[in-house]
């Protein structure tokens, strides 16, 4: 490995790092603006100049400048201070003074930039350049003035997000960003330009103008709108979260977050559930806590109850409610609302075992019924970097866009049985091979995949290459919970309770349970709420600390941002305090009693972390038939908060349904 | 960026383009053409393709060429690549039109060994025959365009018209050649002073000897 000296100091650089990775491992930091260590490098903003000996006798840019042995670095010489400041004063020329009215203010790598490595005035007093604004879609606002051309979005769009439609047209001087024929991005992945752009070219066009950096308070949680937890700040001010922002993990999102995660915060505070409903004549009334819960005493429910979880559940409120039916002499729990009833009798079935980060390495891959870029779209990034390492990918399913080259081998999940000859020689050959089975074939094809990781020897030495994808943030933690009956969702129902709990629940069928008196325990006021005899406000997300489940098993832990709104409570606190009204008060009183009991009940939930489960799957008929189709109908309107956030409704009346914005736009 | 063309409308274009497609002897060009690429290696393609598409709308149009989106789209989906990749390179070189051209483009260079050379004269003789930069006559015969350097300093100065260079111009020989052109009448590319390629002007000052024949000046160095 290559030794170099930076600023004197010696360090050992990985074979093929740069000169610019060479100065961070000294510690140095470099200056750039187009160097982003998750995308190509391009090499055009020059930002990252230092001086390198031997070599030319002139400043050479470190991020496209191979660290070799012998190297002589200098980053803080008199020519590489001289020539960051004439870069910067290049950059400068066109650039807009408009900062008290940029959003990204205060946050602006140009800003930060010019203050640390610029000259302290400006020698040009020609005009400026001015350039039209772009049209990009709902989610980001471009001001293309400010742009310094440093090409990120353009490589973002076309690397990571698979979406070539954002190019850099003319030339020269008048070089402009643009999207295609500035038509909306049709990725979902498009709210990352606005954090990779450097400067306010590319702002958040929700969070236009809303508040300055510094303004809010910052606060790390777990996403909810998937399965793959995604780890987020969010930024709030006062009582409400004003966005969502990815906070780097390479193991989950490295540091991407889909434009759900990142928009749908503006849900947060319209249609809330913020007081106790109860329902009187056909009617949901407003009442007070004590009402509700009398209400709910007067059904004398004895051990006739259930519970049914919705997607953006906590592991906290599962177990407190798994301890209150437990209490009433019940274990009617289910949490696959839709009605699906696959086995669970051992998690690693319906586990992703290869783990997301682990997908990158994959070298033959089979998508059996899901449409990764919807269910989870930063898994799906996983999968382009595979293919670009030259996996090969297969699908079963209807055929869509996931953005790389499938090979679409038909809808028919009897095919499993008898693949096709090119799969099978893929396969054979494969070092990391792997089967991703989406949530809609779990019906016809479990037992028919499982066999598959028998014959197609998806299990070896260091490698599980069976997975089962999950969309909703609960379900993994839900099912280690023991939130699953043997037939699905169809069994309570059977059972038919005369006390049921949903808890966030929105998308079950609430006909089947016309005979049981329906507590709807939750944030928003969606479909759950309407079907509910009583109402209980609970917090959402951002409002509670909470543990996730993720879809690999990934054990991750959020804060409380904000608090709920109104009388709403954290969902432990409310099934706490019910169950005390019930006569069956449990054990817990603060949320770290609650979570030192979880533990107990199941030791995978009592630390964080990936959680591995052991490999004895299930013997289940191995023949596969049916066919799929995805449960993800409108990848923005998939819970109660993205329907509520009129950021989702626009994206999805434009990019799904190809309603017409861009003249009303500004 | 008040030289940067406006793309036309959109639709309009779509319904007189949108069913663009290769004539029998472009698909046989574009055959050979994509033949030259390995495979794989299709976007090689785009600039000869979108030469040939120009082409082709100019032999349609009785025009130059230029380049309407949806022919942007077809030669992208000729070559498998998407739009946008295509669309940067329309928009990158300036042999491509991305607005409807005249008959005759013409293309007078304006950089220094131009200028000094007398380029100004040329723009005048193009100006008082009613050409305007950026604009095509009313009469579609010709589109003035300044353009940067074209790479005939030592014949400065020169216009581009079409696929053939002017050169060694002035203001009369620049009026002459307008006019020759709107009258349809046979130009002659080239110097139009009469001399060949880029020999020097007035005939060689050195290497006098080698003009008609090839001549051994080894024996005349001195030792």
């Amino acid at each position: 490995m290559p030794i170099v000296k930076v600023d004197g100091v010696e360090v050992e650089v990985p074979q093929g790092a740069t000169v610019l990775q060479a100065c961070e491992l000294a510690g140095k930091e470099i200056p750039r603006f187009c160097y982003h260590e998750r995308l190509s490098i391009a090499g055009n903003c020059r930002m990252c100049l230092v001086e390198v000996k031997p070599g030319p006798p002139k400043p050479q840019a470190s991020c496209a400048l191979p660290a070799a042995d012998k190297q002589e670095i200098f980053t803080n010489s008199p020519m590489v201070k001289n020539a960051r400041e004439g870069v910067m004063e290049f950059l400068l020329i066109n650039h807009p003074l408009d900062c008290p009215i940029c959003d990204q203010g205060g946050e602006c790598d140009l800003q930060d930039q010019s203050l640390a490595y610029g000259r302290g005035h400006s020698r040009y007093d020609e005009n400026k350049r001015a350039v039209t604004e772009k049209y990009m879609g709902p989610i980001v606002k471009t001001v293309m003035t400010r742009c310094i051309q440093c090409t990120r979005c353009i490589r973002f769009a076309e690397e990571v997000a698979g979406v070539e439609e954002i190019g850099a047209v003319y030339r020269g001087e008048n070089m402009q960003i643009t999207s295609y024929l500035e038509h909306a991005v049709t990725s979902e992945l498009s709210g990352n330009v606005v954090d990779l752009c450097p400067v306010g070219a590319l702002t958040s066009k929700p969070y236009a103008f809303e508040a300055r950096p510094w303004e809010l308070r910052k606060t790390l949680t777990i996403d909810v709108m998937d399965a793959v937890g995604t780890n987020i700040r969010l930024d709030s001010r006062g009582r409400q979260v004003l966005r969502a922002l990815p906070v780097i993990n390479d193991d989950v999102n490295e540091e991407w977050a889909s434009d759900k995660t990142r928009h749908a915060v503006d849900g947060l505070v319209r249609r809330r559930l913020d007081r106790p409903y109860v329902r009187k004549d056909g009617k949901l009334v407003a009442a007070s806590w004590d009402e509700a819960f009398a209400a709910i005493k007067a059904v004398d429910a004895g051990s006739s109850v259930a519970a049914i979880h919705g997607d953006l559940v906590d592991c906290e409120t599962l177990y407190a409610a798994k301890a209150l039916l437990a209490s009433m002499g019940s274990s009617l729990l289910e949490g696959r609302q839709t009605g699906m009833d696959y086995d669970t009798s051992s998690l690693a079935a319906v586990n992703f075992n290869t783990t997301i980060a682990g997908t990158e390495t994959a070298d033959a891959i089979l998508l059996v019924g899901t449409n990764l870029r919807w269910e989870a779209p930063l898994v799906n990034t996983r999968i382009r970097k595979a293919i670009k390492k030259g996996a090969k990918v297969f699908a079963i399913g209807p055929e869509v866009d996931l953005t790389y080259r499938a090979t679409w081998l038909g809808n028919d999940l009897s095919l499993l049985g008898k693949l096709p000859e090119e799969v099978a020689q893929a396969f054979d050959s494969a070092k990391r091979p792997m089967v991703i089975v989406g949530g809609a074939a779990l019906k016809g094809g479990h037992g028919a995949t499982l066999a598959l990781a028998k014959t197609l020897n998806l299990v070896r030495d260091g490698w599980n290459g069976y997975n089962v994808l999950h969309a909703a943030a609960a379900r993994n933690g839900g099912l280690m919970l023991g939130f699953a009956q043997k037939g699905g969702i169809a069994d309570v129902a059977a059972a038919n309770p005369k006390l049921a709990f949903f808890l966030g629940a929105d998308e079950v069928d609430f006909s089947k349970f016309a005979g049981s008196f329906k507590v709807y325990i939750g944030h928003h006021g969606d479909k759950g709420a309407a079907a509910a005899d009583v109402v209980l406000p609970g917090a959402s997300y951002a409002e509670k600390s909470g543990t996730y489940v993720n879809l690999e098993g990934r054990v991750q832990r959020g804060d409380r941002a904000v608090f709920p709104p109104g009388d709403a409570r954290e969902d432990w606190t409310i099934l706490r305090a019910l169950s005390a009204v019930l006569g069956h008060t449990l054990p817990f009183d603060t949320l770290d009693e609650l979570r030192a009991a979880m533990g107990v009940d199941t030791p995978d939930l009592a630390t964080l972390g990936l959680k591995t489960f052991a490999w004895n799957p299930p013997s289940l008929d191995a023949a596969g038939s049916g066919e799929v189709s995805y449960p993800i109908k409108d990848f923005y309107l998939t819970n109660a908060i993205c329907r509520a956030s009129p950021t989702m409704q626009r994206c999805s009346a434009e990019i799904l349904h190809g309603q017409d914005f861009a003249e009303a736009a500004e | 960026m008040a030289d940067a063309p406006k793309i036309p409308d959109e639709a309009e274009t779509r319904a007189r383009w949108g069913a663009f497609a290769w004539t029998p002897e472009n698909q046989a060009k574009a055959d050979e053409i994509l033949a030259r690429y390995p495979k794989g290696r299709e976007q090689s393609a785009s600039i000869p393709f979108l030469d040939l598409a120009q082409r082709q709308v100019g032999a349609e149009t009785q025009t130059q060429g230029w380049l309407p989106v949806p022919v942007i789209e077809y030669v992208a989906r000729q070559i498998g690549v998407p739009y946008m990749r295509v669309f940067e390179v329309a928009t990158f070189y300036t042999m491509f039109n991305l607005a409807p051209v005249g008959k005759y483009h013409v293309q007078v260079c304006g950089t220094t060994p131009c200028l000094l050379g007398g380029s100004d004269d040329v723009l005048a003789a193009c100006k008082n025959k009613g050409l305007s930069k950026g604009h095509t006559t009313p009469d579609g015969l010709f589109t003035l365009t300044e353009v940067e350097c074209l790479g005939a300093c030592a014949n400065a100065p020169m216009v581009q018209i079409n696929d053939d260079n002017f050169e060694d111009l002035d203001y009369d020989k620049t009026t002459a050649l307008l006019e020759a052109l709107a009258e349809g009448r046979a130009v002659t590319p080239g110097s139009q002073t009469g001399r060949r390629d880029s020999c020097p002007a007035g005939g060689p000052t050195s290497l006098k000897q080698m003009v008609d024949e090839n001549h051994d000046y080894r024996g005349e160095w001195a030792s």
